[in-house]
């Protein structure tokens, strides 16, 4: 599953094209952020007014929609990082030759959604202390015969379920987009490299079909981006307001 | 070809299940994470949020900043037409008077014209007067002394005729007629 490592080449465990395409991703992100908000002015130029579009999305359609109030200022520097490493990742599968995106690999989605599952428990613990477990688990004007069956469900679905699904929603589907583009190319080299001049003419069929999904799956690297954010500030938003669910 | 890239693949590595993470790539990702969250922490979110919340008050202040100007100037208007009523009603007050004090100095005008006149006419009936007792006054003498020299003319002539003493009489008129004549040139 996994390519070779550049560095030593050709190792299993070495330093592989996923690592350097991550580690360029934050170069990529600071780099922009910062030379964007590096001469500030009221006017912005076009390069200040990018950044600040990028940055009030994730500031206003994200933290300040969903988490609201007064608080939603604390929360977002995770989420605007996390919008951004993830789009950036994704995206690489869009680019021709680059052609990888990082989360297409289980363990960079286990990292980020395992930061999330403990940042909102943590919030949750901080804010409501050990009763917080109680709220998340026990919702209220349930009939106290059916709460042998809600509870446990409450338990398997938010600590056990949301972050694997949290992750591998992530995962799965920037693996399936990269598998789907691969074969595509595959499956039009399989039918160019063919004898027969009609086979060898449906090839422009795959062609029309994979120009399609590229398509899709660029769509589905940003939107993957933004639904990963969007319910790490859900879970925040949750984890804040436990006893009014 | 393909053929090539599947035995490539496939070639020397146990299959591998895609739910099994590789170690090193969680180690870089949650190293690349985390220096990008420090640099947004420090610099990106603080430098936005300065921008914005300057923009906020440059553009409140300057919302500010005209309503007080409109302010002002509906102040200044509203004393400009306070100035300008106030003038119109001094203009008028002005002309007012000017119209009482001119009718005031024309009646006086007249009234002392007419003062004038009545003592011209008193003064002059006065000289008249004067005059005429003057011409009584003369007349007197003079026909006294002409009586007299008429008298003594007609009792040197004979006085028992009367066509004589009527000659006489228009005689002396007669000289005294010429004397005046004389006189006169």
């Amino acid at each position: 599953m996994h390519l070779p490592a550049i560095l030593p080449w050709g190792v299993a465990d070495g330093f592989s094209k996923q690592m350097l395409l991550v580690i360029l991703s934050v170069v990529i992100i600071a780099t922009f952020f910062l030379l964007a908000a590096r001469k500030q002015q009221l006017v912005p130029g076009k390069l200040q007014f990018a950044g600040e579009a990028a940055y009030g999305f994730v500031r206003n359609s994200i933290a300040k929609d969903i988490i609201g109030g007064k608080d939603f200022m604390k929360y977002v520097p995770l989420l605007f990082s996390l919008f951004f490493f993830i789009l950036v990742n994704n995206i690489y599968g869009a680019i021709p030759v680059v052609q990888l995106p990082s989360f297409s690999h289980v363990g960079g989605a286990y990292v980020l959604a395992g930061i999330v599952y403990f940042t909102w428990i943590a919030i949750g613990v901080k804010k409501n202390g050990l009763k917080y477990f109680k709220l998340a688990t026990v919702p209220s004007g349930v009939p106290v015969y059916i709460l042998p069956i809600v509870i446990p469900i409450e338990i398997i679905s938010n600590f056990l379920v949301r972050p694997v699904t949290h992750s591998l929603r992530l995962f799965a589907t920037m693996l399936a987009g990269h598998l789907i583009v691969m074969i595509a190319g595959s499956g039009i080299e399989y039918l160019v490299m063919q004898e027969n001049i009609l086979l060898k003419g449906t090839s422009v069929l795959v062609l029309a079909g994979a120009i399609a999904m590229y398509m899709l799956e660029a769509l589905i690297m940003a939107l993957q981006a933004y639904v990963f954010t969007l319910l790490t500030a859900i879970y925040i938003e949750g984890a804040l307001h436990a006893d009014s669910h | 070809m393909n053929q090539m890239i599947i035995s490539a693949a496939t070639e020397g590595a146990e299959p591998t299940n895609p739910l099994i993470p590789n170690v090193w790539e969680m180690g870089v990702v949650l190293a690349g994470f985390a220096v990008l969250f420090y640099i947004v922490v420090k610099f990106v979110v603080p430098m936005f949020e300065k921008t914005f919340a300057e923009r906020a008050e440059a553009i409140e202040g300057g919302i500010a900043k005209a309503e007080k100007a409109q302010a002002e100037a509906s102040a200044a208007l509203e004393e400009y037409k306070q100035q300008l009523t106030d003038a119109r009603a001094e203009a008028n007050r002005i002309r007012e008077e000017a119209r009482a004090e001119g009718a005031q100095i024309l009646a006086d005008l007249k009234e002392k014209a007419a003062a004038e006149s009545a003592r011209i006419t008193a003064h002059a009936h006065a000289q008249i007067e004067s005059e005429r007792q003057a011409a009584v006054v003369s007349l007197r003498s003079e026909v006294g002394t002409l009586a007299t020299t008429l008298a003594s003319r007609i009792v040197g002539e004979s006085l028992s005729d009367d066509a004589r003493a009527a000659r006489v009489v228009d005689r002396f008129l007669a000289d005294l007629e010429n004397q005046n004549a004389g006189a006169a040139k």
